[in-house]
């Protein structure tokens, strides 16, 4: 009988299960995939490595900062900030047409760049920045308001609020136009004011980390291990049983599988329209060259090629009007990355990816990364003719490799801050729960062990 | 324990907690959580460090005794001293 099982060895799993074996506890993650990571995880193709999920971690923070998310986490995984190797941005830019704004990991850039673009709203973006103030990311209350009336409140010029909103929700938007003024303030501070950072290796540093620190502790990691159902006993959940048929039991069950995933594991299917509809194409592009010799040293570019920003699915396979243009090497590392990279994101229809037959999706990956890299160099230089290695990843290859339906990166449109559910042993983490960004998720995954698996 | 060995044991539980301070500078009596912005999930740790270490409960309401190195110690001094 363990004290509790985890589901899934993702960010906010492993680090709920950090802190249970420090403590003592029985404590068995269970990963359905043969590798770790879920949502933010790696892979080995064509004798590369290759990242998915994390273009970037947000929350950075300098060495030696006492505040903030970063600093708390370190604090309760006990590590030094040496060890996550969290080389911040060199800088990126939103661009709408006609306007640019850049920003970095000192908020004072993007200040001056609104003051430059848009005098009037110069006052207005400060009174934002101080209503978002000192949200506690770790308050597990109820819901909150609209962030697009909050900010409306604030911010009178309709363009600057899409370009504030552009990168926010790319970055952790699980609902369609608009989120919660609790997650906007989680993604306006962990992207505007500390800002983006990468560690060299990408996301395998931080993840091999959390499992080495797991197993030393006692820990127990089970791969390839999925989960079939949870049985419930009157208002508890009594076992677990495995795909191939183990059964498990302990005291506590903590799910980090998604809050709809997770509902289906305990038959209790009951909230189809929670399931998020939010998901991605990816077209990854191995250089010849570091982008800064082809003239770009941006770290991220936000592109929306209209005044309106449109988040949501958009029906298609490819939404070609916006997007996020990701270059891993321009980060401030030590030294320099072995070749370049650049990753273009942009919306996805999941229903659309998914009616294709084997052949023709083949042939729609090979067709989305011309088109997507096509719209990507209207922003950036031409990388095209240094292209040695590319790689597509879409909505139907985020629910094959995280069992996230629909593909849906960021969840759940409406989240459960308190991590509650109908069984009174049953919690669940991650990105359902509501933080987002790698630094949120393992919070996400201490808080709610800290709040009802230590007791 | 001595109050001696009671510290030493909170400075190394400190120094589990937040690798990257220079626990040397350390003020005897001013708030940790001035001098270390330690917040209220840190001050849970240390109480559960104490537990999982030494087994003494401290119980919730006295959280407060561990403001500072000198309050902490002076708290624990009784609660140790057959350790």
């Amino acid at each position: 009988m363990y004290d509790t099982i985890i589901i899934g060895a993702g960010m906010s799993g492993l680090a709920a299960g950090i802190r249970l074996a420090h403590f003592n506890r029985r404590v068995c993650i269970l990963e359905r995939h043969s590798a770790i990571g879920g949502l933010n995880s790696f892979y080995r193709h064509r004798g590369r490595n290759y990242d998915v999920g994390l273009h970037a971690v947000t929350n950075y923070a300098p060495r030696g900062s006492r505040r903030g998310p970063l600093a708390r986490l370190l604090r309760q995984l006990r590590l030094r900030w040496d060890e996550l190797a969290l080389a911040p941005q060199v800088g990126s830019i939103i661009e709408f047409p006609g306007v640019r704004l850049r920003f970095n990991n000192d908020l004072a850039l993007l200040e001056s760049e609104i003051a430059a673009n848009f005098p009037s709203e110069r006052d207005n973006f400060r009174r934002l920045v101080a209503s978002i103030g000192d949200y506690d990311e770790l308050n597990l209350a109820g819901p909150a308001p609209s962030a697009r009336a909050e900010v409306a409140r604030w911010v009178r010029d309709p363009l600057l609020a899409e370009m504030l909103f552009c990168p926010l929700l790319y970055y952790g938007g699980a609902r369609e136009h608009d989120m919660d003024f609790a997650q906007f303030c989680i993604l306006f501070r962990s992207i505007f004011i500390e800002g983006l950072a990468r560690p060299l290796a990408g996301i395998r540093l931080i993840l091999k980390k959390l499992v080495e620190r797991f197993k030393s502790m006692g820990g127990e990691l089970r791969l390839r291990a999925g989960v079939q159902s949870i049985v419930v006993k009157d208002t508890a959940a009594e076992k677990i049983i495995l795909e191939d048929g183990t059964e498990l039991a302990a005291r506590r069950i903590l799910s980090s599988a998604g809050w709809h995933e997770t509902m289906e594991l305990c038959n209790h299917a009951d909230q189809r329209q929670l399931v998020g509809g939010l998901s991605f194409v990816e077209s990854i592009s191995v250089l010849d060259a570091e982008p800064r010799r082809l003239g770009h040293d941006r770290t991220m570019v936000f592109f929306n090629d209209s005044d309106r920003f449109d988040y949501r699915d958009p029906g298609e396979l490819v939404d070609l009007r916006s997007g996020v243009i990701c270059s891993p090497n321009n980060f401030v590392y030590d030294r320099p990355p072995s070749e370049g990279m650049m990753r273009v994101t942009a919306l996805a229809s999941y229903d659309r990816w998914a009616a294709l037959g084997e052949s023709d999706y083949r042939l729609a990956k090979l067709r989305a990364y011309d088109r997507l890299v096509a719209s990507a160099v209207r922003f950036v230089p031409d990388f095209r003719s240094a292209v040695i290695d590319t790689d597509v990843f879409t909505p139907k290859t985020i629910q094959r490799f995280t069992g996230r339906q629909r593909g849906a990166v960021y969840g759940a449109p409406s989240k459960r801050p308190d991590g509650r559910t109908h069984l009174d042993n049953l919690f669940i983490c991650g990105a359902d729960q509501g933080l987002v960004g790698i630094i949120g998720t393992l919070l996400s995954g201490i808080a709610i062990a800290n709040r009802y698996l230590l007791e | 324990m001595t109050a001696t060995q009671i510290r030493e044991a909170i400075l190394a539980i400190l120094a589990d907690i937040a690798p990257d301070e220079d626990l040397g500078q350390l003020k005897e009596d001013v708030p940790l959580r001035d001098q270390l912005e330690l917040d209220s999930m840190d001050f849970l740790d240390i109480v559960m460090e104490l537990r999982k270490r030494y087994r003494v409960q401290i119980p919730e309401e006295d959280y407060t005794a561990l403001s500072s190195m000198k309050s902490t110690v002076e708290y624990l001094e009784p609660l140790m001293k057959e350790l």
